[in-house]
């Protein structure tokens, strides 16, 4: 069980250091919202699915499902509304030029 | 507390701890008010994690609830900042403080 908990835990982190080098390196908004909303989700996921598999409780679980959910609703929500503005903006996409 | 978990414990805190600041780096020089927003999500994100793990460290269940807490009031700050951002947009007409990408 400690195994389990642990390879969840560093998943997890891996995933949302993941998300962190991506929002650090990619040229444009857009890619960087992605990798915030993929990655960081499934991240922080594992490591409240790791918190529940610790504590066998049924008050914990339930709390750390329901975070689980709010963040698995919310967050494309909120991607999506930054996604939209920002399109109407005059904000331009990344293109490619350095292989013409 | 076995070895085992007091070693994943440490490398997650690093981690975390790293990704902090690499969120944190685009914080402070990301060009558009998007970015700074973007990276303060990930920002709370990082801190819940961080939540998590102590939770688990400690053996205190009460922090969760704190987690939750920050989970709503993420969500809300970000959708008011979108908000402002395109209010912004629509009154001045152009991009103002909203410098389009360069190549």
């Amino acid at each position: 069980m400690e195994a389990l908990i642990s390879v969840c835990l560093l998943i997890g982190t891996f995933f949302t250091l993941v998300a962190a080098i991506g929002i650090l390196r990619m040229p444009d908004i857009y890619m960087r919202v992605h990798a915030v909303t993929k990655a960081g989700t499934f991240g922080i996921g594992l490591i409240l699915l790791s918190v529940a598999l610790f504590f066998v409780d049924s008050a914990v679980t339930s709390r750390v499902i329901g975070i689980m959910l709010f963040i698995i609703v919310t967050t494309p929500a909120a991607a999506h509304l930054l996604g939209k503005t920002m399109l109407k903006s005059k904000y331009r996409m990344w293109r490619n030029l350095s292989n013409r | 507390m076995s070895d085992l978990f007091s070693v994943t414990i440490t490398i997650v805190y690093g981690g975390l701890l790293i990704s902090f600041l690499c969120a944190f780096i685009r914080l402070l020089m990301g060009p558009t008010h998007a970015d700074r927003l973007v990276a303060l999500d990930l920002i709370g994100f990082i801190t819940i994690s961080f939540i998590a793990t102590h939770a688990i460290s400690s053996g205190e269940t009460a922090f969760l609830d704190i987690a939750t807490t920050l989970a709503l009031v993420a969500f809300l700050g970000t959708v008011a900042f979108v908000k402002f951002i395109g209010e912004r947009l629509s009154q001045t007409g152009d991009t103002k403080g909203e410098e389009p990408w360069k190549h």
